[in-house]
């Protein structure tokens, strides 16, 4: 059975119909692509997997389970986590802190148990330390724990919003242009990041960029869409010459 | 040695310390001081308030500074709190002994608050912004008016509610007045020491500061940062949101007990916009988000207005002036960054690693 499997999905605000028609199946352990010119309704679909908008037709099922339609929270605990094109950290909170947030539903005591510090507390803030801490150290964010998110460099913001969506253990990661405003040896780097984390936490990523060599160089599968619907699906070389995707990135006809 | 210890502690940790230690040797250096007889009447008059503005200036911090919404109701708490606690206090009166009486009215008081503070957050918590400050300011005026026509007595018959005057209550010429309307309770049997007062402004402290190093403190702040990034992450909003503004709502709630139980009588109308106001100028300037500074901006601008009485006239004026010379030293990137070089000089230590904005 897939992770995900998202059939004929569509969404219309108005009379604008911004998706539609969409079938996706992803596996575990794999590295999927969403691709297409601006406006294509790539970040729609994220925003429809996570629960940020009510798709107005068609289903998701992740994991054998119906997820449609479901509230955001909801989705984070079934196991999709995600990071967003413009980067929403907790600005005013210690980058430990935001990977913390991240275990919210992970490691769990109640109200009173932090408030009257009982022994629960000091066990499980300390398993929680010792686990984003590791993950911060594969983010090679170990060193700025202490810091404030928004003292950090635009990279290194890029990845701690990584590290909070791993904090959430999830079965399948979204990743909403991972690379940009990095430069070819930050890229890089991220692309080495990126592969380990899947080959770490065994987890499908599906990430939307519009760095082509990115793309083309991590993802095993590409979905490219444009105004809406998809134009091709397949491996690198397959996507690089099918007319239809030239012919939307470049214009054709 | 205990101070190299406090070196490796944690930041928050180190900083809550600080905190604790500073309303402990308050209240040591006034205990002395007042003791040795050299503190005024007028200053000693003052010590119960400056406890309990404290707690309302930590707990509306609660609110503006970690959930960041903008409360404008804050005394409208404190009222039903010192309300409810107070007329327990004065229905129990002799029957109760002291110390089962009084921890009964703090209770009662922070509960009554409480149980408000989820009828006024569970529909107002959709809101934000400035809306969110509209309807608590109303909420605030709808308490006071409410209670300003509350008549309520009790004689053999049992107890007699009235929202129109004291004439149609139909007591017995025997009854006592419990509260009466516009007058308020009167009568109280005083009872807040400036002990209760440090021991709650201590109690305060523990839960809020311990609440906010904790999980639902975080996600409180996550809420606050980044709603999307929050509701991404599985944090359920409404639920947290609706546990800080209660837990604001209770502390408020004591203290309008501790305010209360301060003075012989009682009425609606000191828990008016003016007090709401008052508190959150004590929040924005100590700070927003920084509890030691709600504690001693709250302590010094209680006291300020007393001290400042021999001026007569221009009191109000400095008070102003003294307002808007602790914003600018406070808030003012110029002057922080001037502050931060001299601090440096003195310490010789050298500027902290800037971010990258």
């Amino acid at each position: 059975m897939s992770l995900l499997e998202v059939s004929n999905l569509g969404i219309a605000f108005g009379g604008l119909q911004a998706v539609s028609k969409l079938d996706m199946t992803i596996e575990k352990g794999h590295l999927y692509g969403l691709i297409g010119p601006n406006g294509a309704g790539k970040t729609t679909v994220f925003n429809m997997l996570t629960g940020v908008y009510r798709p107005t037709e068609g289903n998701i099922i992740l994991d054998g389970k119906d997820i449609t339609g479901k509230s955001p929270e909801a989705i984070s605990k079934a196991g999709i986590a995600r990071t967003f094109q413009n980067i929403r950290l907790f600005n005013e909170m210690s980058v430990l802190d935001n990977v913390k947030v991240g275990m919210h539903n992970q490691i769990q005591y109640g109200l009173w148990t932090g408030i009257l510090r009982l022994p629960a507390y000091r066990e499980k803030e300390h398993e929680m330390n010792r686990r984003a801490h590791s993950l911060l150290k594969i983010f090679d964010l170990d060193g700025e724990a202490e810091l404030k998110a928004s003292q950090l460099p635009y990279g290194k913001q890029r990845k701690l919003e990584i590290a909070r969506a791993l904090a959430t253990n999830p079965k399948l990661l979204l990743l909403d242009e991972p690379a940009a405003g990095m430069n070819p040896n930050e890229t890089e780097e991220l692309m080495q990041t990126v592969r380990s984390v899947r080959d770490q936490f065994g987890i499908a990523i599906l990430l939307i960029e519009h760095d082509m060599n990115f793309v083309m160089g991590i993802c095993e599968e590409i979905t490219v869409l444009d105004y809406g619907r998809m134009i091709a699906h397949g491996d690198g070389k397959a996507i690089r010459n099918n007319p239809k995707v030239i012919a939307a990135y470049l214009g054709g006809d | 040695m205990p101070l190299s210890r406090l070196k490796h502690m944690k930041k928050t940790t180190r900083s809550n310390l600080i905190t604790f230690a500073i309303v402990i040797v308050f209240y040591l250096v006034v205990q002395i001081l007042s003791g040795a007889g050299v503190t005024s009447r007028s200053f000693e008059g003052q010590l119960v308030p400056i406890c309990a503005y404290v707690m309302l200036a930590i707990s509306l911090n609660l609110t503006v500074g970690f959930l960041g919404e903008l409360s404008l109701g804050h005394a409208g708490f404190m009222s039903v709190g010192a309300f409810s606690g107070v007329l327990l206090w004065t229905v129990l009166g002799d029957s109760v002994p002291v110390y089962v009486a009084l921890p009964l009215a703090f209770i009662v008081g922070g509960v009554v608050a409480g149980i408000f503070g989820v009828i006024v957050g569970v529909p107002v918590l959709r809101l934000s912004g400035d809306y969110l400050a509209i309807v608590t300011l109303a909420f605030g005026e709808i308490i006071k008016n409410i209670i300003n026509a509350c008549y309520l007595g009790i004689d053999e018959n049992g107890l007699h509610f009235s929202m129109t005057d004291a004439t149609s209550l139909g007591m017995e010429p025997d009854g006592k007045m419990l509260i009466n309307g516009a007058m308020g309770i009167t009568g109280i049997q005083k009872a807040s020491t400036f002990t209760i007062g440090i021991v709650l402004v201590l109690i305060t402290l523990i839960v809020i500061l311990n609440m906010i190093n904790s999980r639902t403190g975080r996600a409180v702040m996550a809420i606050r940062d980044n709603e999307i990034a929050a509701q991404s992450v599985g944090i359920n909003l409404t639920r947290y949101k609706l546990t800080a503004f209660v837990m604001s709502a209770v502390f408020a709630g004591f203290a309008g007990v501790l305010y209360g139980l301060n003075y012989s009588s009682l009425v609606a109308s000191r828990f008016d916009y003016n007090t709401s106001i008052q508190i959150l100028v004590f929040v924005v300037l100590g700070g927003i988000g920084s509890i030691r500074g709600s504690i001693i901006a709250a302590a010094l601008l209680t006291v300020l207005p007393e001290v400042l009485r021999g001026l007569q006239d221009y009191r109000m004026l400095i008070y102003a002036i003294v307002l808007i010379v602790v914003m600018i030293f406070n808030q003012s990137p110029q002057i922080v960054a001037w502050r931060k070089r001299i601090v440096a000089r003195f310490t010789g230590k050298k500027d902290e690693k800037k971010g990258v904005a």
